[in-house]
């Protein structure tokens, strides 16, 4: 049986059969068009459904990905591998060896080079921040003829024909320590002949010069037994404080087996890092200085008796008494000052221990050569002038007649990284590239060498300095090849040149010996300073800051300008420091503005109370108050080297000023406003060497707490239940003797972990981001034993003012990774929890910001994203970096950039424990101790914080705390018993004690 | 001997009948808004402006629009959580602890006194929220399934404690005093003229019909929810207290934190009470309904919880003292001598010395004096809560860390702009809803035949529509029989 649909099945007809089993009917067009160029209707829908589809596709912008893979990947470069090569930070102040942490081809973080026999693996705070410094968007990008940009072949051709013509030639520098470089400047001395290289340093050593001979002496402060310091910071500032530093605090850290610590004494105006470690400070006007050296000569050196009465009397007899184990070191310019120095150090036959080794080349400025200049310049003398990283316009004191000479010079070119106050005025800038970008040699003491290698090809148009002159001087070949050449001598086979290259130092000299100078005799020196005409008036000293150094070149370096003051705690500015006296007597108060004029001219600036500081002087500090810095460092405080005394072709870091307030008040952003410590001594304990040598155990005071079992030590005490480590516990040992409070771990922490800069406002508001700080607390006069006589409330009063020439305390605090953490309880939505090896987490993603977890904080070290700095538009200034794609090349690439609103802090370079336990598992084995070290612990100059497993018996950690177990080891607030991580060890006084009540016998 | 008891002064006076009643109340309702309204509302607005803007300010910036800084992570914005908090206080005591002791003289108040709670619940809500640096991820305090597996909500942050009690507190009371707006809602709707109040009404209602099962009902459930209530109040500022309690703050680890805080709030919660029925009675002319009596016994209440609160500050000291703890003996001499002092002094001034003169039968009863005293009283403990948190947080453990804090103008309008938000809704209320429970007020009227209403024809027009109750009306029915001899 068979049924079929209709006829057509039937009959099978071939256009039937055609589509009877297509699952659709064929379409006809209701309008058959014989037309082949009308299109029809379907096809009409079909082109206009893909047009529009095209269309809005194409509108669908793809967001624009950046991230471009290497089409030839280079040998070295793994995407999230950080390579470490070995370079050499010098900008004119301070020298570091470096290893340069370069992630995906671009330099992240700074550490210091363990291989370095002079700063051995220490790191100051401007070489920490240094990094920042290559993606200043405020550099010039490129050549340029009168401010506008320029071909550089232009700019060479105009250059080289100027130049031919150009009579007296002057290239203006900073102190250059490289070899290749001085042989440059000489080939370009050799092609025109009448140029000359004058150096001067914004932080003049000149006088040190003149009595030494012409070079800085190689100092050892590891050997002195007494160490006399004549105004000279050698911590903070003076010369080379990373190797000093390193140096002092061999002989000034003590255990069981090593019960000595040299003897400090400190004489100087202004309380700087040096006197505030002081065992002795003496604080002397600038006037007086003279007297001082000749106090100390005359006992040490002529045998007249010593005046034990007084304090230099004293000091001088211990000087002596210390023979060739004592040290003096002076920091002043006046030649017979130093001339005296250099008698009394011979005196004390210390030739072959503290000042017998080589000499160090960081200084080698020539005052009267630089004045001389000046008034050449003024005079129409010169020819060309070439400005050579030297911004005399800005740093020099004699810098108004600087400018007035540029304007009669022919030819000035500035070879300078930016237009800044003097290469702006110059005709030709030739920006040299930044040092990560560049080759470059050093030898900072002679007989070292080090090396500087570029880890990332110029940013900008730039070019080497060194090129440029080796260019304009008629030779071609690149900085590179001219440097390895140089270097045959010292790396004669390839294998020892990529050594020196892989450690980035060797031994080896190469700078040609260092012109000699003539000083004048000790005792002419004697009699000038005796015959000393005494200053009346307020004394005016100028120091330098370890932030930003004097020459003022880190000035657009937020990192450095929002680093508080080891001393003041002071960021973004400087600031007139004024002792309390003097301050009572004329009625200012903090913030007040005055306006101090020597030379016939003046500064308007807030004043800072600061203990410590003579009184009857002032201070105020270089290297602020540029104008053509760069959008962050501009008009930040005031510039203060025209105050400074120049007189017979020498500076004066002194002077008498005028003060008159102007009625006017600017806020000091200060990171601290409390100034002493209150007598609370579970915060931070300190000791004398005397009570150290006595018996160890009784340095530090264990607090107890009362049980019904008498009294406990707090952690026999819990409702808690512990925390189980089974594999891992990361803990901290902080040895407050060896801290000096430099501050080069704030930017070291800054810089690895993405911490914002927040500007000075907010700064002033009390929300600066730094995870790590560094507490610094003066000695006050009242205690707490006066609370019977007194009254409490009016000792806690007192307790508040500090002493007039206090002693200080430095306790870096960071999160102390409580094992019972009170912020992790509180946290509504587990933000912040614990770790299995004891670390105290943040979880950046699930938290809501409700802050009771640094409420909670009894450290006080939780810092909140109060805004979004990095979109921000009020940020944009002082946080640039994390607004362009520029800046935000140095972001840490393991370390998220926190959004608004969320908690953050310290995580113990989580990021770095994670890498170091990856690599010790990819070799299958555990981690090894001193493998894994947090930013701050890296590159502490007196190795002061020890990072470590307390699970692994024999890590550096455990030993240390093992041994100072019951001695010097202590936790900050142990009595609340939130057991941290972090133990300090009691600060031991090699002087009488002046923070705490006498103790009471019991 | 037989002891015969005083005459009771009746509750309401003015001679009022039951119609009186409906009438007094329901005029507020259904007559045009009168000016003195108005211009009150325009303050209010005004204020609801600068809490928007303030908000905006907060939300859309950060955080760091206010005052505060890494020291003092908290000052108004908790401040004003509590304290508005704690104003709510009065309002469930009044409506739940009230009710179970079958104190009648609530009767006029508790409504307004109910939706004070309310507002001022949600105008501290509002702090919890904003003092998020992310308020757009609030809803993780709450435990929510999520596919994070351990991640959960922290059961031991007092913080999370807070998000229960208040949210619980909040619904609670809401619930309570809807509830008793029900039968006030029908009477309304019943002599709605205009269809959109009939309609309104009539969904506010609920269907109501005052049927003797409904009625029964009603007050069955106003018991169970008074019996709720009445550990909220307790409950909820316990729990408020241990946000500061639980912490390792010196001043803050406190164990007498919870009474106090307790105490405190009701202390608070009737001064805000007073302030508002001050002015209610005034406006609304409901002198007969707020008796002078009502205002002495509210008096009264917070003279005794501002005793309590006294002894608190007190006790606070000895402890310090009896510990021998140096960091709690500083914060409290740095509370009374530091830089904050004259913030303790106005707080024992206006919380301590100032309730005191109601021992004064003249000042108890005098209306003036008692509102300038309830706002005395507000202030004191707004500078109660300002003094826990800000001094104590401003100078903890490390004297580095010390600050101090000081107000940015959008702390000033976020807490003036929850005035704003506070009046607004309160002005609102007592335009739309019976701001007196008419039903409960009619049980309390006096009714009997030597001093009580008497019929009076000229006077009411729908004389008949209320039969005074007797026999065969609901047992619950608005009416009291007063048993004389």
């Amino acid at each position: 049986m068979k049924y079929w649909k209709g006829i057509e099945e039937l009959e099978s007809a071939p256009e039937f059969m055609q589509s009877a089993f297509a699952e659709f009917m064929p379409v006809k067009e209701s309008h058959e068009s014989s037309d082949a160029t009308s299109a029809p209707r379907r096809d009409f829908l079909k082109l206009m459904g893909f047009g529009v589809g095209a269309a809005v596709l194409a509108s669908c912008e793809t967001p624009v990905k950046k991230a471009i893979p290497y089409l030839n990947k280079p040998e070295e470069v793994d995407p999230a591998i950080s390579n470490f090569y070995a370079s050499t930070y010098f900008t004119g102040a301070d020298y570091n060896a470096v290893l340069v942490k370069a992630r995906d081809g671009r330099p992240i973080k700074l550490e210091g080079n363990p291989e370095s026999p002079i700063t051995k693996g220490g790191l100051s705070a401007r070489a920490q921040a240094a990094v920042l410094s290559l993606y200043d968007g405020g550099r010039l990008q490129h050549f340029a003829i009168k401010g506008k940009q320029a071909d550089m072949k232009q700019v060479d051709r105009e250059i080289r024909e100027k130049l031919a013509g150009a009579g007296r030639i002057a290239i203006v520098s900073h102190t250059i320590i490289s070899p290749s470089t001085k042989k440059a400047i000489a080939e370009f001395t050799g092609r025109y002949p009448n140029t000359t290289h004058v150096m001067y340093d914004a932080h003049s050593a000149s006088a040190l010069l003149q009595a030494n001979g012409g070079v800085v002496p190689g100092y050892d402060f590891s050997k002195a037994n007494v160490i006399v310091s004549l105004g000279a910071d050698f911590l903070g500032t003076w010369i080379s404080p990373v190797e000093y530093a390193k140096q002092y605090i061999v002989n000034r850290k003590v255990s069981r087996d090593k019960k000595t610590m040299s003897r400090h004494i400190q004489i100087e105006t202004a309380l700087s890092l040096s006197g505030s470690n002081a065992d002795v400070r003496i604080p002397v006007k600038p006037s007086e200085m003279g007297a001082a050296a000749l106090t100390i000569y005359n006992h040490v050196v002529n045998g007249a008796g010593a005046d034990t009465k007084t304090a230099i009397g004293k000091a001088a007899a211990e000087l002596k008494a210390a023979g060739s184990a004592g040290l003096i070191v002076s920091g002043s310019n006046d030649p017979a000052v130093q001339t005296l120095v250099t008698a009394i150090n011979q005196a004390l036959g210390n030739g072959g221990t503290t000042t017998g080794g080589a000499p160090s080349n960081l200084r080698q400025g020539d005052d009267a050569r630089m004045t001389a200049l000046v008034n050449d310049m003024n005079a129409g003398a010169i020819g060309a002038v070439i400005f050579y990283n030297a911004n005399p316009v800005y740093n020099h004191p004699l810098g108004a007649k600087v400018k007035s000479g540029i304007a009669k010079v022919g030819l000035t070119i500035s070879l300078n990284d930016r237009l800044d106050e003097t290469g702006s005025l110059c005709q030709y800038a030739a920006p040299d590239s930044h040092w990560l970008e560049s080759w470059n040699d050093f030898e900072p003491k002679r007989g070292y060498l080090s090396l500087a290698q570029p880890v990332i090809t110029p940013l900008f148009a730039t070019r080497q300095a060194q090129e440029s002159l080796l260019h304009w001087a008629g030779n071609n070949t690149t900085y590179y090849k001219y440097l390895r050449a140089n270097w045959r001598a010292v790396t004669p086979t390839d294998a020892a040149w990529d050594k020196a290259v892989h450690d980035g130092v060797m031994m080896g000299s190469a700078l040609p010996a260092a012109p000699a100078m003539t000083g004048m005799s000790a005792a002419a020196a004697a009699s000038q300073l005796g015959a000393g005409a005494k200053a009346s008036g307020v004394e005016l000293a100028l120091y330098e800051k370890g932030g930003l150094s004097a020459a003022g070149t880190e000035a657009n370096n937020p990192f450095l300008q929002e680093l508080p003051d080891a001393i003041s705690k002071a960021t973004w500015g400087n600031y007139v420091a004024v002792p309390r006296k003097m301050a009572i007597e004329q009625k200012w108060e903090q913030g007040d503005v005055l306006k101090v004029t020597a030379n016939g001219y003046s500064i308007e600036l807030p004043v800072l109370i600061q203990p410590g500081q003579t009184n009857g002087t002032v201070s105020i500090a270089l290297g602020y108050g540029r104008t053509l810095a760069g959008k962050a460092g501009d008009k930040v405080g005031e510039n203060a080297a025209p105050l400074a005394m120049t007189a017979n072709g020498g500076i004066q870091y002194q002077n008498v000023v005028t003060l008159e307030k102007t009625g006017a008040t600017s806020p000091i952003a200060q990171t601290q406003t409390h100034q002493t410590l209150m007598d609370r001594r579970p915060v931070v304990q300190e000791s004398t060497l005397a009570q150290y040598v006595k018996d160890p155990k009784k340095v530090t005071e264990y607090e107890k707490i009362a049980t019904p079992d008498g009294l406990e030590a707090p952690n026999k005490v819990s409702l808690w239940q512990d925390y189980q480590y089974n594999n891992h516990h990361w803990g901290m040992a902080i040895d407050l003797n060896s801290c000096i409070g430099c501050g080069s771990c704030v930017v070291g922490c800054q810089t690895e972990n993405n911490t914002a800069v927040v500007g000075k406002q907010q700064v002033i508001n009390r929300r600066e981001m730094h995870w790590m700080r560094i507490d610094r607390y003066y000695s006050s006069d009242a205690h707490k034993s006066d609370f019977d006589t007194k009254g409490k409330v009016a000792t806690y009063a007192a307790m508040e003012d500090p002493s007039e020439n206090p002693q200080v305390i430095f306790q870096p605090m960071m999160c102390q990774q409580c094992n019972h953490a009170p912020c992790e309880t509180v946290c509504p939505v587990l933000a912040t929890t614990h770790s299995s090896e004891g670390l105290n987490q943040m979880t950046y993603n699930r938290c809501i910001g409700t802050r009771y977890c640094a409420n909670n904080c009894p450290y006080k070290v939780r810092r909140f994203n109060w805004f979004s700095y990095y979109s921000n538009e009020k940020f944009e200034v002082v946080n640039g970096h994390m607004f362009t794609d520029l800046g935000r090349m140095v972001l840490n690439p393991d370390v998220t950039v926190r959004a608004r609103g969320v908690m953050e802090k310290c995580s113990f370079c989580v990021q770095r424990i994670q890498l170091g336990k990856l690599e010790a598992k990819k070799q299958k084995r555990r981690p090894k101790d001193g493998e894994i070290v947090t930013a701050c612990a890296q590159s502490c100059p007196t190795e002061a914080i020890v990072f470590g497993d307390m699970k692994d018996p024999n890590s550096r950690i455990s030993q240390l705390l093992r041994r100072e177990d019951g001695e010097r080891a202590f936790h900050s607030l142990d009595s609340i018993n939130v057991q941290p991580n972090v133990t300090y060890l009691t600060k031991i006084r090699n002087a009488e004690s002046e923070f705490f009540a006498p103790e009471v016998e019991a | 001997m037989q002891h015969v008891s005083a005459i009771r002064e009746p509750l309401v006076t003015g001679g009022k009948t039951l119609h009186d009643v409906t009438q007094d109340i329901c005029y507020q309702v259904e007559a045009k808004p009168n000016l003195r309204w108005m211009a009150a509302l325009s303050v209010a607005l005004f204020f609801l402006g600068v809490f928007f803007y303030s908000v905006y300010r907060t939300v859309w910036y950060g955080i760091g629009e206010w005052g505060l800084n890494k020291t003092v992570n908290w000052a108004w914005d908790i401040t004003n959580f509590v304290w508005w908090v704690g104003i709510g206080h009065a309002g469930t005591l009044i409506s739940a602890v009230l009710l179970l002791f079958r104190q009648k003289w609530r009767s006029s108040i508790n409504r307004a006194a109910e939706a004070m709670t309310i507002f001022a619940v949600i105008c501290a809500a509002m702090f919890p929220v904003l003092h998020m640096g992310r308020p757009w991820l609030a809803f993780y305090v709450f435990p929510f399934q999520n596919t994070l597996g351990s991640l959960w909500a922290n059961f031991n942050s007092p913080l999370l404690w807070d998000v229960f009690a208040i949210s619980t507190y909040f619904t609670v009371s809401l619930v309570f005093w809807y509830i008793g707006l029900i039968p006030d809602f029908a009477s309304i709707r019943d002599r709605a003229k205009g269809p959109i109040a009939k309609f309104s009404y009539s969904m506010l209602s609920f269907g109501w019909k005052g049927s003797a099962k409904a009625w029964s009902r009603y007050e069955t459930v106003s018991l169970i929810l008074a019996g709720v209530s009445t550990p909220l109040v307790l409950s909820v500022h316990t729990i408020v207290s241990m946000d500061f309690a639980t912490s390792v703050v010196p001043g803050w680890h406190t164990t007498i934190f919870p009474p106090y805080f307790v105490a405190g709030a009701i202390f608070s919660g009737f001064a805000m009470v007073l302030t508002l029925m001050l002015i209610t009675r005034v406006v609304f002319r409901l002198e007969d309904y707020i008796t002078l009596e009502h205002i002495a016994l509210m008096n009264k209440i917070m003279m005794v919880t501002g005793s309590i609160v006294g002894v608190a500050y007190i006790t606070e000291f000895f402890i310090a003292w009896y510990s021998q703890v140096e960091f709690e003996q500083y914060a409290f001499i740095n509370r009374a001598t530091g830089p904050y002092w004259w913030s303790y002094a106005a707080m024992m001034t206006c919380n301590v010395i100032t309730p005191q003169l109601v021992w004064f039968r003249r000042v108890r009863y005098s209306i003036g004096l008692t509102f300038i005293l309830s706002i005395i009283v507000n202030i004191g403990m707004w500078f109660e809560r300002f003094v826990i948190i800000v001094t104590s947080l401003h100078r903890d453990y490390l004297p580095s860390s010390w600050a101090m804090f000081s107000p940015s103008i959008i702390d000033i309008g976020l807490y003036v702009g929850t005035l704003g938000l506070f009046f607004t809704l309160f002005l609102l209320f007592a335009k739309f809803f019976p701001v007196i429970n008419m039903a409960e007020v009619k049980t309390i009227l006096k009714y009997t035949v030597d001093n009580g209403p008497t019929y009076n024809p000229e006077k009411a027009a729908h004389a008949h529509a209320h039969q005074p109750a007797i026999h065969g009306a609901p047992a619950s029915a608005p009416v009291t029989y007063n048993q004389h001899d």
